[in-house]
């Protein structure tokens, strides 16, 4: 590599971190971090992952008919935290059987609006014994 | 226990050829490799004859393996694990290949094939370069045996056996209590729903072809180490990245579009975890072309070459720890399972991260102090801090080059600007640096991992990788155009501005006709991210004209000169269509036609939502569609639904129908997992998937309408209330549509008295429009009523009223509209044929060089 070529370069990235900083950011390099319930209370308006569990003791809402673009429901985690979770968009199908859900948002007064959830559902394609056996048991006589 | 009804020797003889293969391999590596350092004729020649038989055992033995399976899978053995877990009796033929290499063991099966295909064509062709290439290639097959073996030492498993038998995994299974459990097993797991879709037979294996074909340039430049022919290596290297880089290139795509069809991400590419790990060695080994070339017209960027080849097979391995590894977990939506391998995975990508290290350092004592440092660093990173994983590659690599730039001379003059090679190295470092910047933006989940932090992606995953992107997208759009315009060691100015002077017009013209009338207003992230999609739109056709013009001004027409000018050309247009398709998506399903959602009911996020329900059998409005859920189909073997959605253009009366389907509640994976399907124009697509469906159970309607004809005032009775008919007019003013004087629509008002009492309006109509009928009923869900206004009888109107009993079957969807993405399509096609075309013509000039 020669001189000119290190210059070169030098100006270049210069150039577009320069420009970088200049445009918008829109949430693009606002690393965000995975917080509890707790935590992202605490961060109110602030972007967060949050790992939590569906509440199956509170009712979830969602009417296709009424409103395509609306659900809500109940999440709990692991260190006792509840809120209320607003989403946006069509009810991920097997919501209702997710073991584990990571939702991106942020707290808005008493209510996490999630901008996109990830769900980890006992998948039979992983290799927990349980949903083995539930498999076996269904295809075995 | 005795089992009965097991077949067992498929498996065995399956499991010997894993063995035989990494014995047989290992020979070959070891063969090959004194045969390539020894000085004397007679040594070589046996020496090689020993790795000859060895591979062609190797390649026998992996083959054997691969038709094993595929037949293991073909006959519902389900003893096999894996056979179980990733196959089912439902499976059409085709898929019985996306099985097979659809889990990290079986893949690992399809990349070693591979390799033993390469390994045959390169004994078939290269001659004396035979011995060093396949003692590395030979090494690399040692390596994925490993990863397939399945055995047990003191503890510690290495490897993970396709042939494993499923009792012997999970010997607490119920079912392992009879002696007859093959036969008690009925039928597997099933395949992976997202899996079962076309591209899912022939991506995976133009993807490992890829993967796998990048082993062949590494191992020309570690051969050249190794025999000390440091320049020599390149000519016969070069075909080889060609078609590596043509085949990597469009396997990446064919996962784009699987994505398109199968998955429902809304497009072809995320800047997924996984996407990236295959896209980042695509962009070293481009940057290493160019470099190879440089070297052989100007004898300059050698050592860059060998850095950015080596390279580019370290990330593919990165890129396997990637995905395999369970890493990335949280933030892919498609890695594989964690198979308990990860350090055997790390050790693989360790071993080739410092073999050009060690390869590289000159002398016995360099070599031993050079491997002594990985085995030290191996150790600090097991014992002491994993932050020494990170190191030692950094440590390895930095060795390499001082190494390099000891071994190879390097040229003091410096290039002139205006030369053709200067431009080239400039944009491959600036693809390097996108690549280096893509890898640092993934590997967030490594560096969690290392230092322990808790560092989740962006907000807006996709803008933090674009918003830098872009910048590359235009450097690179831009050297494309004008790079084979100059000439190598120097270019005259009144040379380059008279051959570019006609593209440059006519792409100025023509980028800023699309930029005027093209509508690329994508102000999501502001004016100033606009004006650099604007910049990159007008580089990419500039791209894509100054090569079209340059086939016939630089090369007179020459289509066999021409495999740069196709390949950049294609290129271009990829750009181009991956501009305008993303800065141009439409939402096509906005939920803003106030039928069921109150808008203020959106409040939170202000923005209308992207679903759309529609309700069976009756014909909504959608922007500027008429959407109708005609009816679905079930597929004759899986719990799979397909839906019939007819489009009705407003404007031009076209019509068309989709038919998205989805899994349900497959084989025990409860919900649905839906596959999109597209209408295909020639500048757009109409693109649609399923996000719910209605409870088949609580909704068994098969109630019909009925009609009656009366007047004004009129009343209609139903069963819980009745509807009086208050007006007919033309263009009323009314809450569902606004008519324009153009329109000749005919409206109802209707007054609905339910029994509790509520007062509710309906507003069927149908459209009159050159000599066409459109009706269009409205629907009173709380009621269960579907309201169509039907004839004008005289002076009266037939009204139809259907009740359904339950709730109606509905299905909520998103609907898309991709403007050009077959630019994107069209350009993959034409960079692969350009790749193609350069790669025959280094092979007839290396034929000719002898």
């Amino acid at each position: 590599m020669k001189k000119t070529h290190i210059v070169l370069l030098v100006l270049i990235i210069g150039a577009i971190a320069a420009l970088i900083s200049l445009m918008p950011k829109g949430g693009a390099d606002m690393l965000s971090s995975y917080e509890t319930i707790a935590g992202a209370k605490e961060k109110s308006g602030k972007f967060v992952h949050v790992v939590a569990k569906l509440d199956k003791t509170q009712p979830i809402d969602y009417d296709a008919i009424k409103n395509p673009n609306h659900l809500s429901f109940t999440a709990v985690d692991s260190t006792g935290g509840k809120v209320k979770v607003v989403y946006n968009n069509a009810k991920p199908d097997n919501l209702e059987h997710s073991e584990r859900l990571v939702m991106k948002g942020k707290m808005n007064g008493d209510v996490f609006e999630c901008n996109e959830i990830l769900m980890k559902c006992p998948s039979k394609y992983t290799d927990d014994p349980t949903r083995i056996q539930e498999s076996m048991n269904k295809n075995t006589n | 226990m005795d089992y009965i009804g097991e077949q067992l020797v498929p498996g065995k003889i399956g499991h010997f050829l894993i063995i035989l293969s990494f014995v047989s391999s290992l020979i070959a590596a070891v063969a090959y490799f004194i045969s390539a350092r020894s000085n004397k004729p007679v040594d070589q020649e046996s020496w090689k004859r020993i790795g000859r038989v060895a591979f062609f055992l190797d390649a026998i033995s992996v083959l054997g393996v691969f038709i094993i399976l595929y037949t293991l899978i073909e006959n519902h053995r389900y003893e096999y694990q894996y056979v179980f877990k990733n196959s089912g009796n439902d499976l059409e033929p085709k898929y019985i290949l996306s099985s097979l290499w659809s889990a990290s063991e079986g893949s690992f099966i399809l990349w070693t094939v591979w390799h033993a295909i390469l390994g045959v064509i390169l004994i078939a062709t290269a001659k004396k370069w035979e011995a060093p290439v396949m003692s590395v290639l030979s090494f690399a097959q040692v390596c994925l045996a490993t990863m397939m073996l399945g055995l047990h030492f003191f503890n510690v498993k290495i490897g993970a056996s396709p042939f494993a038998l499923f009792r012997e995994q999970m010997p607490d299974l119920p079912v392992f209590q009879f002696a007859d459990y093959a036969t008690r097993i009925k039928d597997g797991n099933g395949l992976n729903m997202l899996l079962q879709n076309y591209w899912m037979v022939i991506h995976p294996p133009v993807l490992f072809l890829g993967f796998a074909s990048t082993v062949v340039p590494f191992a020309f430049a570690m051969g050249g180490l190794i025999t000390k022919k440091y320049g020599e290596w390149v000519k016969p290297a070069l075909p080889w990245a060609l078609f590596s880089a043509c085949v990597l290139g469009v396997g990446i795509m064919m996962g784009g579009a699987w994505a398109y069809e199968s998955l429902s991400f809304g497009g072809y590419w995320a800047w997924d975890p996984v996407e990236n790990a295959s896209l980042v060695p695509w962009l070293t080994l481009i940057a290493g072309l160019h470099t190879l070339i440089i070297y052989k017209s100007t004898g300059r960027s050698l050592q860059t070459s060998f850095f950015l080849i080596a390279l580019t097979f370290i990330l593919i391995l990165y890129s396997t720890f990637l995905t395999r590894s369970g890493i990335l977990g949280e933030t892919s939506v498609h890695s594989f399972a964690d198979l308990g391998m990860n350090a055997q995975l790390y050790l693989f990508l360790y071993v080739f991260f410092w073999m050009p290290a060690i390869a590289s350092s000159i002398g016995l004592n360099k070599k031993l102090i050079a491997i002594g440092a990985s085995v030290l660093f191996l150790l600090l990173a097991g014992l002491v801090h994993p932050f020494f994983a990170l190191i030692s590659p950094i440590a390895a690599l930095v060795l390499f080059l001082v190494n390099m730039n000891k071994i190879i001379p390097s040229i003091k003059k410096e290039e002139a600007a205006s030369s053709r090679e200067f431009w080239m190295f400039i944009g491959s470092l600036v693809i390097l640096f996108s690549a280096l910047i893509i890898t640092y933006q993934t590997s967030t989940p490594v560096f969690n991992k290392i230092f322990g932090t808790n560092r989740a992606p962006a907000q807006d995953v996709e803008f933090s990788y674009n918003r830098i992107q872009i910048f590359i997208a235009i450097i690179i759009g831009l050297l494309t155009a004008i790079g084979q315009y100059l000439k190598y060691k120097e270019t005259g100015t009144q040379y380059f501005f008279k051959k570019i002077g006609l593209p440059f017009i006519i792409s100025a013209v023509a980028a800023g006709l699309i930029l005027a009338f093209g509508n690329i207003n994508y102000d999501k992230y502001g004016l100033g991210f606009l004006i650099f999609i604007w910049m990159a739109v007008a580089c990419a056709v500039f791209a894509i004209i100054a090569n079209f013009s340059y086939i016939w001004i630089g090369l007179k027409g020459k289509l066999k000169l021409a495999g740069p000018s196709v390949a950049h050309l294609g290129f271009g247009m990829m750009l181009l269509g991956i501009l305008i398709s993303s800065s141009k998506k439409e939402v096509l399903s906005n939920n803003t036609n106030g039928i069921f959602v109150p808008l203020e009911e959106n409040k939170i996020t202000g923005k209308v939502g992207e679903n759309y329900t529609l309700l069976k059998g009756v014909k909504m409005d959608m922007g500027k569609y008429w959407v109708a859920y005609e009816g679905d189909s079930s597929h004759p073997k899986k719990s799979q639904k397909y839906f019939k959605i007819h489009f009705t253009d407003k404007e031009s009366h076209e019509d068309f129908t989709l038919r998205p389907n989805a899994f349900i509640d497959y084989k025990g994976n409860e919900g649905l997992s839906a596959n999109p399907d597209a209408r295909h124009y020639w500048n757009y697509d109409v693109f649609a998937y399923i996000t719910a469906l209605s409870d088949p159970e609580k909704t068994k309607d098969t109630s019909a309408f009925k009609s009656k004809t009366i007047g004004p005032g009129d009343t209609i009775f139903y069963t819980s209330g009745y509807m009086i008919l208050d007006s007919v007019l033309l263009n009323p003013e009314n809450p569902r549509v606004t008519f324009s004087p153009k329109d000749t629509a005919i409206v109802a008002k209707l007054t609905v008295n339910t029994m509790d009492g509520k007062k509710l309006m309906a507003w069927p109509f149908f459209y009159l429009r050159e000599n066409h009928l459109d009706f269009v009923p409205d629907t009173l869900v709380a009621q269960g009523l579907t309201i169509q206004l039907q004839k004008l009888v005289d002076k009266k109107f037939e009204i139809g009223v259907k009740e359904s009993k339950g709730v109606q079957d509905f299905l909520t969807l998103k609907v898309y509209k991709f403007p050009f993405i077959n630019l994107l399509w069209l350009g993959t096609l034409l960079m692969a044929a350009g790749l193609i075309i350069s790669m025959v013509r280094r092979i007839q000039i290396n034929k000719i060089s002898g």
